[in-house]
């Protein structure tokens, strides 16, 4: 453990790591504000009855930035020492994606 | 260094990764989670398939109300920004703050919770729309039901670890309990930005 560590350079870098995760907490604010813009785009195309063919991929699109946002920012996927966490949620985004289309498009056929 | 992991105090930048069971624990959850995204895929996939086989019952655009999905939307959206400022209390070693923050996500939760269950006893009593009226309404409640079973499960461990940890405070064999807990709000709040689209949404628009 740090004991020997010099009590000045220790608040020092405690100072200089609240300092970050202030900054870091505005980034997230920043992002929440972005998630709540979205949704209201969603709900606002749905509520005003534009065309189905231009809404929905839209609309899709939208969730699918939104959750970009979740992941990156909220679930910290940004931040350093996230090799790992990334490649198991993008092998089953990857699963994700084979098991939809292949539900969808055999009731297409 | 066995005993010092219960010792609250002066704790390191990322507390929940300090020690090997932290890691361990870290790790794990985001493997789980992969796994978890395959598994609501296939509910998506089966409803996206049924969406429009209501044997001639209730279909979507008739029973859907935007507004109380557009309230349930803000109140998880919002409870998965003040888990994401617990977690900012966690890294500066405010135990008390995380509690609160803590304390009010599952306040939002718990809103969120009792609207759907609103919503479904609306469904069944006001247009006989039960799990086994078509195949659309099984894959409906199967879906939202199943992430609404998240919800539940989620609040009761956040709840569980706040009682548990209440007079502990904050240690390295916490610190990975409470992030991993809040990893899984943050998941729950996105399947739920796919259900509000998928199922909500594009139900209204046909």
């Amino acid at each position: 453990m740090a004991d020997n560590t010099n009590s000045v350079e220790h608040t020092e870098k405690k100072e200089f790591y609240k300092k970050k995760h202030r900054e870091h907490m505005k980034h997230q604010v920043v992002t929440f504000v972005m998630m709540i813009a979205f949704t209201l785009i969603a709900f606002g195309l749905v509520i005003a009855e534009v065309d189905a063919m231009f809404t929905i991929p839209i609309i899709l699109v939208l969730a699918g930035v939104q959750v970009l946002f979740q992941l990156y920012y909220f679930m910290h996927m940004s931040e350093e020492g996230h090799q790992w966490p990334a490649a198991m949620i993008y092998s089953g985004i990857f699963a994700a994606v084979l098991t939809v289309l292949s539900l969808t498009t055999i009731v297409w056929w | 260094m066995a005993e010092d992991v219960l010792k609250s105090g002066d704790l390191p930048e990322n507390p929940e990764r300090a020690t090997l069971e932290g890691r361990n624990k870290f790790m794990g959850f985001w493997f789980f989670l992969g796994g978890e995204t395959v598994l609501f895929a296939s509910l998506f996939g089966t409803y996206l398939a049924l969406r429009n086989s209501n044997a001639g019952g209730a279909t979507g655009s008739e029973i859907f109300g935007l507004e109380l999905v557009f309230i349930m939307t803000m109140l998880l959206l919002t409870s998965s920004l003040t888990s994401v400022y617990a977690m900012y209390h966690m890294k500066n070693n405010d135990f008390k703050k995380m509690q609160l923050w803590l304390g009010i996500t599952v306040l939002l939760g718990l809103g969120f919770l009792g609207m759907e269950i609103y919503e479904f006893v609306h469904y069944v009593h006001d247009y006989e729309f039960g799990y086994t009226t078509s195949a659309f309404s099984s894959a409906f409640y199967t879906l939202v039901g199943f992430h609404g079973g998240h919800v539940a499960f989620g609040l009761l461990w956040i709840v569980a670890l706040m009682i548990r940890n209440a007079k502990r405070g904050l240690n390295l064999y916490n610190a990975p309990k409470f992030y991993i807990a809040s990893l899984y709000w943050h998941f729950i709040d996105v399947v739920w930005v796919f259900i509000f689209t998928v199922v909500y949404l594009m139900g209204k628009v046909g």
